[in-house]
This record gives C-alpha cells, sequence and structure tokens, in this order.
C-alpha cells in the first residue's frame, strides 16, 4: 500500500462513487434518482401526519377509526407508501403517555412522516428511551407528570407507531388546517406536546 | 444484529433535543440525499427489494462503519456490501473511484460478474396472509427466547428471556431469520408483547411498560 496522506475517501467522495459506477452499468437512471429524493425532500414529510391529527382532533368519527384501523384511516387521506403497511396509532391521554423509538435501526412511519429526524436516528435515543424514558423525555424537553404512565413502543417489526397528541387548550373552534400548523412530528413520535400559539 | 442492537445499552452520554435541531431539513447534506436514494433504489436490484437483507447488512457493520458517518453513511456502507455481496461491484471498486475523483491514480478492479441471488418475494412489501391461526391470543404470558435464534433475527437483546404478556395480534410478516439470508420467506404471526420495565431493567428501573413487535417462533409460553 502507498502511503494515504489523504485518508480513505468520506461519505461524500463515496456517494459520487457509487452514484458513478451505478448509472455507468445501467442500474440507476440519474433522473429517476434525483425525482426519488426531490420526492423525499418536498412531498413526504410531517406535514401528512400533522393533517392526520388536525381530522382526528376534529372529526370524531374520523378519530374513532383511526384509532380502530390506523392503516385505513390514514390511507383515507392519500397518505400510503414504504414503511406505512401496518400503522398503529397511539392516544395521549391524561393518564398514559406513549413514545415511539425502533431499536434495532430507525424504523418510522415514512408516509406520514417523512424520513425521520436527527434524534430519533441518534444511537443515545434508541438505546435510553426504552430504559429511563422520563429522564429521556426530560433531556429533550418535555416533563411528563408522576402521574401520567409512559409506554414505550418499540418498532421491532414492520408495525410503526403514531401517536395522537393531546389537543392544546384555547384551540376550540379553529378550523383543521390551522390546527395542523400546530402539530409537530415531535409531539407525533411522542417527545413534545403540541402547543397553542 | 448485534451492532444495530443498542436498546438498553450504556455510554451514549445525553439525547439530542428537538428544539436544538429544528426545523431540520430531511437531508443536511447533498451526499445523504443521493445516499439515500441510491439505497433504496439498488436494494431492488440485488434482492427484490429485500429490506431485511438491508437491516441485515446494516447489522453486520463494523462499529465505525455504523457510526461515524450518521444514519446515511451506514445506508452507503450497507448498500455497498450488499452490491459486491452480489458481485454487482467488485471490493473495493467505491474506494477506488472515490479516489480517482479526488485526483489520485490507480486501476479499477475489474467489473465482476453478478451473482445475485436467485430469490424474488411472492409479493410487495412485508405482510402476508396465514391459513393457520396464530399460536397466542391477547393476555397469553409469554417469554422470547433466550438466544437469537438466527443471526438476523429481529430479537432485541434487551428483551431475551425476559416475562413479557401478548397484548396484540399483528398481521403475519414474512421472517427476517430466513428473508434476509435470501432462504424463504416462512411468515410467521407477529405479537405486540408488552414488559414492564422492572422485569427488564430490575427493581430501581423507572416504572413504565416497554412493547415490542416479536415473532411467534422467538416466543414461548410461561
Amino acid at each position: 500500500m502507498t502511503p494515504d496522506p489523504a485518508g480513505p475517501p468520506g461519505p461524500s467522495l463515496r456517494t459520487e462513487a457509487l452514484e458513478e459506477l451505478l448509472v455507468e452499468r445501467g442500474l440507476v437512471d440519474r433522473a429517476v434518482l434525483d425525482g426519488f429524493v426531490r420526492t423525499y425532500e418536498q412531498d413526504v414529510g410531517p406535514l401528512n401526519g400533522a393533517t392526520v391529527v388536525a381530522r382526528a382532533w376534529t372529526d370524531p368519527g374520523y378519530r374513532a377509526w383511526l384509532l380502530y384501523d390506523g392503516t385505513a384511516a390514514i390511507a383515507s387521506l392519500g397518505f400510503t407508501g414504504p414503511q406505512g403497511e401496518h400503522m398503529v396509532v397511539l392516544e395521549q391521554t391524561a393518564d398514559v403517555h406513549h413514545v415511539v423509538v425502533c431499536t434495532l435501526c430507525s424504523c418510522y412511519p415514512w408516509p406520514v412522516l417523512g424520513l425521520p429526524p436527527s434524534w430519533y436516528k441518534d444511537p443515545a435515543y434508541r438505546a435510553r428511551v426504552v430504559r429511563e424514558p422520563r429522564t429521556v423525555l426530560a433531556e429533550m424537553g418535555l416533563d411528563v407528570p408522576r402521574e401520567r404512565r409512559i409506554e414505550v413502543w418499540d418498532s421491532s417489526a414492520e408495525v410503526r407507531y403514531l401517536t395522537l397528541p393531546r389537543r392544546p387548550a384555547g384551540t376550540a373552534g379553529l378550523p383543521a388546517e390551522e390546527l395542523a400548523a400546530l402539530v409537530t412530528r415531535d409531539a407525533i413520535v411522542g417527545v413534545a406536546e403540541v402547543a397553542a400559539r | 444484529m448485534d451492532t444495530a442492537d443498542l436498546g438498553g445499552t450504556a455510554g451514549w452520554g445525553p439525547v439530542v433535543a428537538p428544539g436544538d435541531v429544528e426545523p431540520e431539513p430531511p437531508f443536511g447534506q447533498r451526499w445523504e440525499g443521493r445516499a439515500f436514494a441510491l439505497t433504496v433504489l439498488t436494494m431492488g436490484r440485488v434482492s427484490g427489494r429485500n429490506l431485511d437483507a438491508f437491516r441485515y447488512a446494516l447489522s453486520r457493520l463494523d462499529r465505525s462503519a455504523y457510526l461515524d458517518d450518521g444514519y446515511y453513511g451506514r445506508w452507503l456502507h450497507a448498500a455497498e456490501q450488499m452490491l459486491t455481496d452480489s458481485a454487482v461491484l467488485a471490493p473495493g471498486a467505491v474506494q477506488a473511484r472515490a479516489r480517482r475523483l479526488r485526483g489520485e491514480e490507480l486501476a479499477e478492479p475489474p467489473v465482476p460478474e453478478p451473482a445475485r441471488p436467485d430469490y424474488a418475494p411472492t409479493a410487495p412489501g412485508s405482510l402476508r396472509r396465514l391459513a393457520r391461526a396464530p399460536r397466542f391470543a391477547t393476555g397469553d404470558p409469554v417469554r422470547p427466547l433466550a438466544e437469537a435464534p438466527a443471526p438476523a433475527a429481529k430479537l432485541p437483546r434487551y428483551l431475551r428471556g425476559r416475562a413479557g404478556v401478548v397484548t396484540a395480534v399483528r398481521p403475519p410478516h414474512v421472517l427476517p431469520d430466513t428473508h434476509a439470508v435470501f432462504a424463504g420467506e416462512h411468515p410467521q404471526h407477529v405479537y405486540g408483547v408488552a414488559f414492564a420495565a422492572r422485569e427488564l431493567w430490575g427493581d430501581g428501573a423507572e416504572d413504565a411498560t416497554v412493547h415490542a413487535d416479536l415473532f411467534e417462533s422467538h416466543l414461548e409460553p410461561r
């Protein structure tokens, strides 16, 4: 081996190399690749989940359906796709707080929340939230009251979980679109609550 | 599932507070989006979109490959691994091309004869129908096996051998134990199983319930 003053190539160069090799071999089409990246940058994101939550807050029939058969209720709004084959919705209440994790990888309900944020993929979150959820949530800025039970959901197979956050006080009468603007992905995963503006 | 199996492991330090990073774009750097798309698009080339094979490749990375370049860094390593395993790419091909891209002069390895697994899923996705009835029902006391029955099994270490209760019967899934290594789908019933935190972590643990989805052959009645 010759000396290697620059060190091994980093991920940016290796990605470019892999892309070139696959394009040269006709295994990947750059236009398809570009379109795929754009889809996940622009179309698939937490807004879908916020729309689901706001609909459940304003439509009791939809809420009941969502909690009974999350996959079908979510699909009825047009949100389907990879990592959403079977979705279960967990209702946050005054007595129980749900929080979602994937300890084995970073499985996440893409069709409703897009790709997972950095904190969800972080080894510290994956390792610790199953062991000391109350402490971890407090570090993330959410103090769960002592009397509220904590349920942690490890997405260890193909079921994908989201929570139905509690609707904040002071939002009565707001239309669904304005409610959706209040809902964050952090709240849907269960590491935050929805705040009224 | 060794490198990737993080549940309950120590030494990671504080978690990231979402407020410190939000709003966060899907891809922090351009290469991350490219690596994501390349991985998803090439998985089909290798394996008929065998997600379990991809996860198994991730779990076999060494710690540095798994952690050093973050989430899409590990995707990139796993995609390379799968493409090399199936001889779509020669070992070292990506590294050699990357070095050429930064101006080094070196020969690239010859393009190999692909040896993709002769394997295709029987249907899209990971869920299947099963004629046989589930072995367990809601309320049944169960215990996951004390050891993973196969290297690709999705049975988190922190749950092995611990007492749990079935709380849900999920739709049947293809079995990663075999599917991940292109040895058949062997679909199984999957159960939501609840564990008391104290059963997992001891008497000093925070009071909580931990739920996981576990495969029928990884569970025993208790």
